[in-house]
């Protein structure tokens, strides 16, 4: 491990934490232009953070050690994942223990701890929203992970920088899995982070909330350790995103001036694909949840497609 | 890889995923237009296929392709969904999602079953004849779960493209007597199959075909839905309740 890779890790991962709450601000912003609101301030979330660490705690008399734990498992998973995607460079030494498959893992870890802990109360809400989050996560993995099979199939290997780097380096050619693959990308990461069609992240109307009706329990620094998983998880969804479909402009090395940059081509490409997403979540209205699979079970099937069509014509 | 053989998968890939659109979608309108889209993107692909090999004969077809399938088809089911009033189609007799994973069984099956006679075949079209077989399959599927007979028709006219795409990836398209005679079946057939139409539902007040299965003389069966009863229009069914 040089110290250059070392150095490209810890940068990637501090830049991460710094930025997670700035794209959910940013998307909240647009959000609000798009509905001619006026918009609140770009670093909102960061002052909610901030006020909900000072407050004191608050833990129900019946919970156990699980739920306490539940915020700080999910953040660490989100960190995990986020020292995983190659979002600045590819010499990434972490990124070595994991391929794409234990990134899904880490992800499904955090999903399942939240969901314990929403259980463990033993609120009807917590239930609630438990039970919705596995039905839709059920659902949204295995497209998610044909997503993955199909960047693999084209560059060779699981492991995520070994895809960046093939694919930035090939000429510019079209790939009609790869689209197929970035339509499947776009549903899931929608249903994965809460966003409009599946779950609205502005509500806490308790007969549609999936995710908020999980967290509804937790107070001050454990809800804020939560926020700030939440955003961190937008941040890599979005960072897999770039990864697979817009490679170009992360650092192929571990020279550090490639390294510094790729980080304000990156902070370009999170802005238009957060104004991309507040203008998806505009423009479409929420799906009832039993409409969920349909809109899943479309996202699996443009996957299985995308990777049909790369078994078939090679491209 | 050239960049014609690029833009016919890319094409290809396109006319897959038309196929399962049209599979999952519940509108009878938007099908006609899906339809319609299919016959424009076959008619590219096509074109693309000639200017490649050289084969002046296949814009001929092109032409008839984009005149026939983009053109007149879809405004004669225009003309006919207008007259007939039937704006919503339910559910066929499998839900959608399950329509869509046997579709993917379908097509795995197809690709399979194309792979050994694209490797004997020298056209630069080869690798597509897995999708055109697909396709045939997944509108035949289409066929089988509908009830009501417009979207019937459609997949048969959405079978006619794939089996012309087919022949387009493994031969550079059928002789022009044979594409000239297929055309005005299929035109013919769609005149007929639109008076067919009207007797249907004078007989049974419904575009279900279900009531074809009682063939009885000596009393009218009643209509079993009440969805489709002439002159009124089908309200929605209710959408996303949920705020």
């Amino acid at each position: 491990m040089t110290p250059g890779a070392l150095a490209s890790q810890l940068l990637q991962v501090a830049l991460a934490l710094a930025l997670a709450p700035l794209l959910i601000g940013w998307v909240n912003q647009c959000r609000a232009w798009l509905a001619n609101r006026r918009a609140p301030s770009i670093l909102l979330p960061y002052r909610t953070i901030r006020k909900l660490f000072v407050k004191d705690a608050v833990v129900a008399e019946n919970a156990s050690p699980l739920f306490r734990v539940t915020p700080y498992v999910v953040f660490g998973a989100m960190c995990c994942a986020a020292a995983i995607v190659p979002s600045l460079a590819t010499a990434l030494p972490f990124a070595t223990a994991a391929d794409a498959i234990a990134l899904v893992g880490l992800f499904a870890l955090a999903r399942v701890f939240t969901a314990l802990a929403a259980m463990d109360v033993g609120t009807a809400f917590g239930s609630l929203g438990a039970r919705r989050e596995m039905f839709v996560g059920f659902l949204a993995e295995p497209a998610l992970l044909m997503v993955l099979f199909t960047a693999s199939l084209i560059s060779g290997s699981t492991s995520l920088p070994t895809i960046v780097d093939t694919l930035s380096r090939s000429a510019l050619g079209i790939y009609p899995s790869l689209a197929f693959a970035g339509v499947a990308f776009t549903m899931i990461s929608l249903a994965e982070n809460a966003r409009i069609p599946i779950d609205n992240p502005a509500t806490h109307l308790e007969l549609t909330m999936i995710h908020e009706a999980m967290l509804l329990e937790y107070s001050a620094r454990h809800l804020a350790v939560l926020e700030w998983a939440a955003a961190l998880r937008l941040f890599n969804y979005s960072c897999i995103g770039i990864a697979l479909f817009v490679p170009f402009g992360i650092a192929l090395g571990s020279d550090m001036p490639a390294i510094v940059a790729a980080a304000p081509i990156l902070v370009a490409k999170l802005a238009v694909g957060g104004a991309c997403l507040a203008l998806i979540e505009t423009l479409s209205a929420k799906l009832r949840i039993f409409r969920a699979p349909e809109f899943l079970g479309t996202a699996f099937l443009l996957a299985v497609l995308g990777m049909l069509v790369k078994l078939l014509l090679g491209s | 890889m050239s960049l014609g053989s690029q833009l016919i998968n890319l094409f290809a890939a396109m006319l897959l995923l038309l196929a399962f659109a049209m599979l999952a979608q519940r509108r009878v309108v938007t099908l006609i237009d899906l339809f319609a889209a299919q016959g424009l993107v076959l008619a590219l692909s096509t074109a693309v296929v000639a200017y490649t090999t050289t084969q002046p004969h296949l814009y001929q077809s092109v032409a008839l392709t984009l005149l026939l399938k983009v053109f007149l088809l879809p405004w004669l089911l225009y003309r006919m969904v207008r007259k007939l009033d039937v704006r919503w189609e339910f559910e066929g007799l499998v839900n959608i999602p399950a329509t869509m994973l046997i579709g993917i069984v379908l097509v795995v099956f197809a690709f399979n079953l194309a792979l050994p006679i694209s490797r004997l075949a020298s056209t630069v079209t080869r690798s597509t004849l897995g999708i055109a077989i697909a396709s045939v399959m997944l509108s035949f599927l289409m066929m089988i779960v509908r009830r009501k007979a417009i979207p019937q028709v459609i997949g048969f006219l959405a079978m006619e493209n794939g089996l012309f795409f087919a022949a387009t990836s493994a031969t550079y398209g059928m002789p022009m007597v044979v594409e000239l005679g297929i055309a005005l079946d299929v035109l013919v057939g769609m005149l007929i199959l639109g008076v067919f139409f009207f007797q249907i539902r004078e007989r049974f007040d419904s575009l279900d075909l279900s009531h074809l299965e009682q063939l009885r003389d000596d009393r009218t069966p009643r209509p079993r839905t009440p969805g489709d009863a002439p002159r009124r229009r089908e309200a929605p069914p209710a959408s996303a309740g949920e705020r």
